[in-house]
């Protein structure tokens, strides 16, 4: 029994001697809702980078659906960086093509949906858009593949609460049964019911790996209030 | 509008009690098909899996059956869904007078207060 990702004693340092990911020890099933959640600067974006095949490890291994990541594994990856790379100039219908032209598995159709309830002009340029609307298209565009992984880097930290909610849902209904969906993310009361495990990450690993209903069941807590507790400064 | 789920205990329970009250106030009325569960996941703003293990949860008690072809109905014996339904209205009961004695109210005193606001209500 394969897991859909699987990191074994992940290491990165960055040259100044640190590791940013220490060792870290982590396996993500199919069809679950995981939340990744820590501090700033616990390596949260480092693994996530190393999934995606954009950092090397130092040490240790990842593997996605049993191989290294690499085109293969991008194939089915739907990643969500936490900066936008669209280019300005373009539109977003441009968008669309290219992500068209670029993904086997992208769903045009799905994404012109979501543009139209979130009221997005598809002939207007990106550089013309606000942040919360870019960061919304490029969630759409993400969210509009046939991926088996989506990793999402804070997909909602600048986006109004009403399109949050929208967003959420649209995570809930999209995504189907086999793939699972990392999120990332530090507003954790708006995530954490569509949640199935939460990972918590401290310097450079993974210190609690469980579902949402047993920290509630054990700890008589949200997510959220245990987040503080067990990160207190 | 994502249902209001936010307090400690686990969400599933939380969804269990949601839908019992549904069907007991007949919003989901006796022999009716209930909605799919990513139907309802997307409605209640829940992981599927979540919803799915309300369901089952229902399932055990009785109070839905799934049917081999048409999805999930609630059920059709009456007298159980009345049941429930009485339980529910007790425990909110005990509640009431657990919260009153604290504020200090006997519980007469607290019959006394309810008929009068319910007259006043009127």
């Amino acid at each position: 029994m394969s897991a859909l990702v699987e990191c074994v004693g992940l290491t990165k340092c960055y040259t100044n001697g640190v590791p940013a990911v220490a060792g870290l020890n982590l396996k993500i099933e199919k069809g679950h809702i995981v939340g990744l959640l820590g501090p700033n600067g616990s390596g949260k974006t480092t693994l996530i980078k190393m999934i995606n095949g954009l950092l090397k490890p130092t040490e240790g291994a990842v593997l996605v659906n049993g191989s290294e990541p690499g085109v293969e594994t991008k194939k089915r990856v739907s990643y969500l960086p936490e900066r936008t790379y669209l280019e300005a100039q373009r539109t977003v219908a441009d968008m669309l093509a290219f992500f068209e032209d670029f993904y086997e598995d992208f769903k045009p159709e799905r994404a012109k949906e979501m543009l139209a309830s979130l009221g997005i002009e598809p002939k207007a340029r990106m550089k013309t858009l606000s942040k919360g609307t870019k960061e919304k298209v490029q969630l759409i565009l993400v969210m509009s593949r046939d991926a088996d992984l989506f990793i999402l880097d804070e997909p909602i930290a600048g986006v109004d609460p009403a399109a949050r909610d929208y967003i959420i849902r649209t995570i809930i209904s999209n995504y189907n049964p086999e793939a699972s969906v990392i999120i990332c993310t530090h507003l954790i009361s708006d995530i954490e019911n569509i949640l199935d495990d939460v990972v918590f990450i401290k310097q450079g690993q993974i210190v609690l790996q469980m579902p949402v209903d047993d920290i509630r069941e054990k700890h008589g807590k949200t997510v959220d209030a245990y987040f503080r507790e067990v990160f207190a400064c | 509008m994502a249902w209001e789920l936010n307090n400690d205990r686990p969400i599933y329970s939380q969804i269990v009690e949601k839908i019992q009250i549904q069907i007991v106030s007949g919003y989901y009325p006796s022999g009716s098909k209930l909605p799919s569960v990513r139907e309802l996941a997307a409605e209640a703003g829940v992981n599927p899996n979540t919803m799915q293990k309300a369901f089952m949860e229902l399932e055990r008690s009785g109070l839905i059956t799934t049917m081999r072809t048409s999805g999930r109905i609630v059920t059709e014996d009456e007298s159980m869904i009345r049941e429930v339904k009485e339980t529910i209205a007790k425990m909110e009961i005990e509640q009431f007078f657990k919260k009153m004695r604290e504020i200090g109210f006997s519980q007469e005193e607290t019959l006394d207060l309810a008929k009068n606001v319910y007259k006043e209500e009127k």
